[in-house]
């Protein structure tokens, strides 16, 4: 059963029952950890697996593996089928064409991919195609503060290399992109604009479609952090006008070792090649070589086949249970995880408030006054519940606010409104056992 | 409410140092000082060496801030360097890294490392042992940068 994603024809969320039904198809969640059922508020950090995901895996090595995109035997003929196909799975699980999609170790990887490529062609590698990609002094490259420091330094390294300016958005006191900023500093230096989708740390949605026009309205590249959406929200990439994007496959279920780099075709065809090396040619010199069309033009070496079929596995699981109403429970557990951390003396729940506007997903990075987010982490996991503690791979928004770390919950498909209510619990209890109630 | 280990780990001498903070304010001069940092979380420790006029370990003084294990540490090892030779403070180093890569199996030699052997709980936790070592890594880079 395949479902439409832009237009849902089931309920608008799940329930309860649905979501025991869910949970019944994760192993992991009927462990118990330090003596109580796992109550596992991490998958903004990786997701856990459903028995479905972990079988496919399986399955590939039992049956099918072989090297794929080379040799002529039955088994590699099966293998290169099956990780053909799950490029197309996940393709149409974000609206784009199949050779739009390029397999990567993980986001992380996607966004090196594309600066360096764009380092490549400063350096003048892929001739007149490439012209746009290339980057000098007086190019500006912009961010938010918002960022991953994976959408982050990659761009601060690729100014360094390039003499061009990186430049940054800031945010709201609320925790909102400054849009009246972005408008001042997106002008006819910039060249590439890069920003998450979905604040890892402060869960709001943010204004795709304001800053895609502004970057547009003067030429430049828009690059997407789609890590915190893809997973969680219905996502049409190609209606989202983005230009490149990248997410990664163990937050949405499927194992670690594989990511997604979608790029529109054209701009895919002119960009060079980061990664060099074996798969990635047509023909090989002793001193230049030719390189094959997009995608393949990027994925040197041996690719990771299991995975990539793994991945297509978990993005078929989420389609059949309809990603609007994933992300109409997730919104509904992260407005009673908001609300009740919120109701706590001393808890400070960061980014932008319910009623303020903005769309939040199923998480809420928090501060405790008085006691240090490795203690309440350390509080909650003694009862079974795993939550992220720390940075959360985002110093400055951190600074931005204010405070070294958070300690954050994140929801997914497999959560109930029970377990926010025992993470909430906990964080309360917390304050007592720490002597600052 | 909280189990047996996080209790053993949250002692009541844990919480009062992490909140009494001794040898808390860094001073003007110093005979050696580390900036630690721990990358996981971003805590961070400064710790400076005083030296007395035979060249001994008079005292540490130490800035920063973290959670409740590593600023308990940073204040234990405060009050347990009083007045030592660097041999001394070898041993005592090298006695609380022994306790912290016990996993519980020692009790720490309480003659070396006084109330810091409260910290042992610590050892359990694998992801905690980095937070209680953070001072005393400062302490051996600090000595190192005499």
């Amino acid at each position: 059963m395949t479902i439409d994603l832009n237009h849902p024809t089931t309920t608008a969320t799940l329930d309860e029952a649905a979501v025991e039904r869910i949970r019944a198809d994760f192993p992991i969640l009927s462990r118990t950890v330090n003596g109580h059922p796992l109550v596992y508020l991490d998958s903004g950090a990786t997701s856990q697996k459903p028995q479905r995901v972990i079988d496919v895996e399986r399955s590939y090595y039992e049956l099918n593996n072989a090297a794929v995109h080379r040799g002529a035997h039955t088994l590699a003929g099966e293998a290169t089928e099956l990780f053909e196909d799950a490029r197309s799975a996940v393709a149409r699980f974000v609206g784009v064409a199949d050779d739009e999609i390029v397999w990567t170790s993980n986001a992380t990887e996607g966004l090196n991919l594309v600066a360096y490529g764009m380092s490549n062609a400063s350096l003048g590698r892929g001739g007149a195609a490439a012209e746009r990609f290339r980057l000098g002094a007086g190019d500006e490259i912009v961010v938010t503060e918002l960022e991953h420091h994976a959408n982050l330094v990659p761009w601060q390294e690729l100014a360094f290399r390039t003499g061009a300016t990186l430049r940054h958005i800031g945010l709201d006191d609320e925790g909102r992109i400054r849009l009246d900023q972005a408008a001042e500093i997106i002008g006819e230096r910039t060249r590439v604009v890069a920003f998450a989708h979905v604040s890892n740390v402060l869960g709001a949605i943010n204004p795709v479609a304001e800053l895609v026009a502004l970057a547009h309205g003067v030429g430049a590249l828009v690059v997407l952090d789609a890590c915190q959406s893809a997973p969680h929200l219905p996502l049409d990439l190609a209606a989202l006008g983005v230009d490149f994007a990248v997410f990664s496959g163990h937050k949405m279920l499927a194992p670690t070792g594989v990511g997604v780099l979608y790029g529109r075709s054209e701009l895919l065809d002119a960009l060079p090649p980061f990664l060099t090396g074996g798969s990635m040619i047509t023909t090989v010199g002793l001193t230049e070589s030719e390189f094959l069309p997009a995608p393949l033009r990027f994925e040197a070496g041996t690719q990771r086949v299991s995975q990539a079929i793994a991945l297509a596995a978990a993005v078929d699981y989420l389609g059949e249970i309809g990603m609007h109403r994933i992300a109409g429970w997730e919104a509904e557990l992260g407005h009673r995880l908001y609300e009740g951390l919120a109701a706590i003396p001393g808890v400070r729940v960061l980014g932008p408030a319910p009623g303020l506007g903005v769309e939040r997903v199923g998480l809420a990075s928090f501060v405790v006054d008085g006691i240090h987010s490795h203690d309440v982490g350390q509080f909650l996991d003694d009862r079974g519940i795993a939550v992220r503690v720390g940075h959360h791979c985002a110093q400055p928004v951190h600074r931005r606010y204010g405070v070294t770390s958070t300690t954050r919950a994140s929801t997914y498909l497999y959560n109930t409104a029970a377990e926010v209510d025992a993470a909430v619990a906990a964080v309360a209890d917390s304050r007592g056992f720490f002597g600052v109630a | 409410m909280a189990s047996s280990e996080l209790q053993s780990m949250y002692q009541a001498v844990i919480l009062d140092h992490s909140k009494e903070k001794h040898g808390f304010g860094l001073r003007a001069d110093d005979d050696g000082s580390s900036h630690q940092i721990n990358p996981t979380c971003g805590d961070e420790v400064t710790l400076q060496v005083h030296r007395g006029v035979d060249g001994s370990v008079a005292s540490i003084s130490w800035e920063g801030q973290g959670c409740s294990i590593s600023t308990a540490s940073a204040s234990l090892l405060s009050d347990l360097v009083h007045d030592l030779s660097d041999d001394e403070v070898e041993a005592r180093i090298s006695a609380f890294r022994e306790l912290m890569q016990s996993k519980g199996a020692i009790e720490g030699d309480e003659d070396l490392l006084g109330d810091a052997v409260a910290l042992g709980g610590v050892s359990r936790y694998i992801t905690r042992i980095k937070c209680a070592m953070l001072p005393w890594v400062a302490f051996e880079d600090a000595l190192r940068l005499r």
